[in-house]
């Protein structure tokens, strides 16, 4: 069967992209199968494990359960956009240090949830952090050395921002 | 005793595959992109136990877009045999059977078919044109039901296999074995008490985030390559070349990212069916699972049956146990049982005991392994019963624990007798801990504590390591890495060549690339590819010794290492000038390293917990949370810690909430991560953990293999915390809200 392709023009990572897709593909498909932006990762497809989670316009969106067409217009900040350059971001230095990474399959979801958050709520408390990744699985850490990594990176940009 | 300062090892370095971690640049399985890339989607069983009474695929043929379409028939039919995996000896006709269903499905999920397609979408559109003809047969779905005499049967040529010997009964237990020590008659005639219990446990899934996935090609050269993101590259090309009757050196095998496995990506299942669909389209075939093909047509762990009896006397000594353990293997047999046997009173120095094992098949999917396989559900009954006879007793449950606690000499019922263990230390450091006299600090709560053992396993492992001129080395090795054993195996190179860990850059290699290595499991790769880079190490060190003795011209036996720094006859030279001389010096260095342990030292584990139970809702809440674990030594303890705590955290879901719901059709209910309900960020307090470190005999730094025994105890621990708060002691997982609120209301009626 062979399906009607819509242009879709938007902009990922702040680069302007547009590109062709049939009307039932998923933002998470369009990433990682016509972009090759392979850092989104499908846990479940069905939005309940959070390893698709891409920032959309300032909120954080399951991109499995957005359409690849309703990205039209839109700004979308992936895994890939998160590291400044060659730097790595807080975020990303801080799970390192406290090894809240162990397969790294859930990773890229937890690290592009947080800065939604720290975006948001640039001193959050400990329950504000667990509410707000509430939304991501990880079945490898028992979540407290992520939670320990955003609160470290929290403190860290507090400073830088200070 | 091995304990003494290390340089790099007990530090805690960044994971060398860090950057590619967080970045989303680290490739896992479905993430690859080859030229000419096709993707298979696999038709799936919508019953529990049927028979095939055709499989029509013409129209899926036919449907524009699609390159192939196998089904059994395209499997190669060689005779059946006895084929050693990793994870145990399997016949060849159940591995297979396993991967497409020939006469008959098993289980819900059980793959029929599988299309390959320009696109997944076309695929999964194709598959839905397969006509399969199915005769409809009553299933059975747990090990008791299964035993009965009028229970069906799931495969014709079972027959079970008692205390070894064939009884040549065809019937859904596939074997019966026992363990006696001394005499549980007598035992329990010494005993002033005696409790005995029932116990059930329900199927539950590993739960790794990442679905199974695969890509094959089967060149025009006959040569097929498989890109897996399984727990081990050597042990998919073990499995995967008997099923297509190939060689395993016309398999290749590349080992992708892993995005978790605990034991559930040590069977294979789509790998040798996206290369049957490649054999058929000429060009390569990517499958990914989806989360239900993940949770019906994967291996999870066995639901269980088990009863335990203990008898002690008012002294606090235990006499006697018995335990008879059904496990439901799910459709072929494999339960892991065995497992659970060596494990359910490994703990205790107990003089009499009596062990009878059943491995059953049922109408669910194939069981696989599980942290520990075997052994949760073996501790949530021992320990549960043990808590009891405690409290009968009078015994603080710690101290009763530490009167009969196995120690060196300890002959444990399945036979080996112990050399130096951690069970009395990791007790003494539960006792000690400020945890467990800390005030609970309100109604409805209770503590808890549990023990556990993982016997550990060996397995080959091989290492090579390449010494480059600046200094550092290259380091390759077999071992596919789930958690950061990149690291801490390299940790233990450059602690014997005397450099940082970050001098060491690890390579994860294919199958033709490096010498054979097991498995990632039996958490034997710190353990076991560690030892493998120490020898290499040492390989190194050996050849750069005779180097240096080449420049210096003298005797290289009169060459001395040590802190990095070669020396002999007042000359001296660091490890890194040297490396930068090497072409004035014979050329190139290359250690290597194999091994096979065969002595393994196990891992006990314990955990404190407090809980409160909402007597309203039957909610159990997790407020407090220790887990301690005898690591032998902790080559790099944030990782250590991180196993504890994803052990405990996967040991607190399957207590109380995690199950496979089934209807009475076999239907698995709760196929989404919605409703198979794994613990969230807000379901956790944080986990503290406990290092302890009784050092392994033999291994050279003392390590001790730490991913398993962690998830041992944690249901036990929260059952007896549960009983403390609410006063019910509940003998069925999970422990959900109404589960828990019936209990209360009974207790109250």
């Amino acid at each position: 069967m062979t399906h009607t392709l819509t242009r879709v023009r938007t902009t990922v990572n702040e680069e302007a992209v547009e590109f062709l897709c049939e009307p039932r593909q998923s933002l998470l498909e369009c990433l990682r199968d016509i972009l090759g932006l392979t850092g989104t990762k499908e846990g479940c497809n069905d939005g309940n494990c959070g390893a698709c989670t891409v920032i959309m316009d300032g909120r954080t969106v399951n991109s499995c359960l957005v359409l690849g067409v309703e990205a039209e217009g839109r700004k979308i900040t992936t895994i890939e956009g998160i590291a400044q350059g060659s730097e790595l971001h807080p975020l990303q230095r801080a799970f390192l240090e406290n090894a809240a990474v162990q397969c790294g399959f859930c990773t890229p979801g937890f690290i592009v949830a947080a800065k939604a958050l720290l975006d948001a709520e640039p001193n959050p408390t400990e329950e504000q952090i667990r509410l707000w990744l509430a939304n991501n699985l990880c079945r490898c850490t028992g979540y407290g050395s992520i939670v320990r990594a955003v609160q470290q990176a929290a403190a860290q940009m507090r400073e830088v921002s200070a | 005793m091995k304990t003494r300062n290390y340089a790099v090892v007990g530090t805690r370095p960044i994971r060398h595959d860090g950057a590619d971690k967080v970045t989303g640049r680290a490739r896992f399985g479905a993430d690859l992109q080859i030229s000419g890339l096709l993707h298979g989607y696999v038709l799936r069983s919508p019953h529990a136990h049927a028979r095939i009474r055709s499989i029509d695929i013409r129209k899926a043929l036919a449907f524009p877009g699609v390159k192939a379409v196998v089904t059994a028939a395209d499997l190669p039919r060689t005779p059946d045999r006895v084929v050693e995996l990793a994870d145990g000896p399997v016949r060849l006709s159940h591995l297979r059977g396993n991967i497409l269903a020939s006469d008959k499905v098993l289980y819900k999920g059980h793959a029929v078919a599988a299309v390959a397609a320009v696109s997944p979408h076309v695929a999964e559109e194709a598959a839905s044109l397969i006509e399969v003809d199915y005769e409809i047969l009553p299933c059975t779905l747990t090990a008791p039901d299964a035993m009965r005499d009028d229970a069906p049967i799931l495969h014709d040529d079972i027959t079970t296999m008692e205390f070894g010997e064939q009884t040549g009964k065809v019937c859904n237990v596939a074997e019966h074995f026992r363990h006696v020590l001394g005499d549980i008659n007598q035992g329990f005639a010494e005993a002033d008490v005696v409790i005995e219990r029932e116990f059930e446990t329900a199927t539950v899934h590993q739960g790794y985030l990442e679905p199974q996935s695969a890509v094959a090609l089967w060149n025009n050269d006959g040569r097929v390559h498989i890109w897996s993101s399984s727990q081990g590259a050597f042990s998919t090309r073990d499995a995967a070349a008997p099923i297509l009757d190939l060689p395993v050196s016309r398999l290749k095998v590349t080992p992708m990212e892993v995005g978790g496995g605990f034991g559930g990506k040590i069977r294979i299942y789509v790998e040798p069916v996206a290369a049957l669909l490649s054999k058929k389209a000429g060009r390569p075939v990517k499958i990914v699972m989806s989360r239900r093909d993940v949770l019906e047509g994967t291996g999870p762990t066995p639901g269980s049956y088990v009863r335990v009896k203990l008898g002690a006397r008012k002294d606090g000594r235990l006499t006697a146990a018995q335990a008879y353990m059904a496990y439901e293997a799910g459709a072929y047999p494999g339960a892991q049982v065995a497992f659970g046997a060596m494990c359910i009173f490994a703990a205790y120095d107990i003089p009499n005991v009596m062990i009878d094992g059943f491995d059953v098949v049922v109408n669910k999917p194939s069981t696989a392994a599980y942290r520990a396989p075997g052994t949760t559900q073996a501790a949530f009954a021992a320990e549960s019963v043990v808590d009891e006879l405690a409290e009968a007793l009078g015994f603080d449950p710690i101290e009763f624990r530490l009167k009969n606690a196995a120690r060196e000499g300890t002959r444990r019922a399945d036979g080996p007798k112990y050399r130096r263990i951690g069970c009395i230390e990791v007790l003494e450091a539960m006792k000690t801990h400020p945890h467990y006299t800390a005030p609970l600090g309100g109604p409805n709560r209770g503590r808890g504590v549990a023990v556990g053992f993982w016997f550990n396993v060996g397995f080959p492992s091989s290492c090579t390591i390449s010494v480059n001129a600046d200094g550092t080395v290259n380091l390759v090795e077999g071992s596919v890495d789930l958690s950061g054993t990149r690291t801490s195996i390299a940790m233990q190179a450059a602690e014997v060549l005397g450099i940082g860990a970050g001098d060491v850059n690890p390579t994860v290699a294919d199958t033709d690339s490096i010498g054979y290595t097991a498995l990632t499991g039996g958490s034997r790769t710190t353990y076991a590819t560690g030892w493998a880079a120490y020898e290499a190490a040492q390989d190194v060190l050996r050849q750069m010794k005779g180097r240096a003795a080449v420049l210096w011209g003298i005797d290289p036996a009169s060459v001395e290492f040590e802190g990095g720094v070669f020396r002999a006859d007042g000359r001296s030279t660091t490890f890194k000038e040297l490396a930068a001389r090497l072409d004035m010096a014979e050329g190139p260095v290359i250690g290597r390293g194999a091994v096979n342990p065969s002595s393994v030292g196990g891992s006990f584990a314990g955990c404190i917990v407090d809980v409160e139970v909402d007597p309203e809702t039957g909610k159990v809440s997790i407020l407090r949370f220790t887990s301690v674990q005898d690591a032998g030594k902790a080559i790099h303890p944030s990782f250590v810690e991180g196993q504890m705590q994803g052990g405990s955290a996967q040991g607190i879901g399957w207590a109380l909430n995690e199950e496979y719901y089934m209807s009475p059709e076999g239907a698995m209910l709760n196929t989404s991560l919605l409703d198979y309900r794994m613990p969230t960020c807000v379901d956790l307090p944080m986990i503290d953990t406990v290092i302890v470190e009784v050092p392994d005999p033999d291994h050279p730094f003392g390590v001790r293999g730490v991913g398993e025994a962690n998830i041992v105890p944690p249901p036990a621990a929260i059952a007896n915390g549960i009983h403390r708060a609410a006063g019910i002691r509940l003998r069925r997982l999970p422990m959900n809200p109404p589960v828990v609120v019936e209990a209360i209301w009974n207790r109250r009626a």
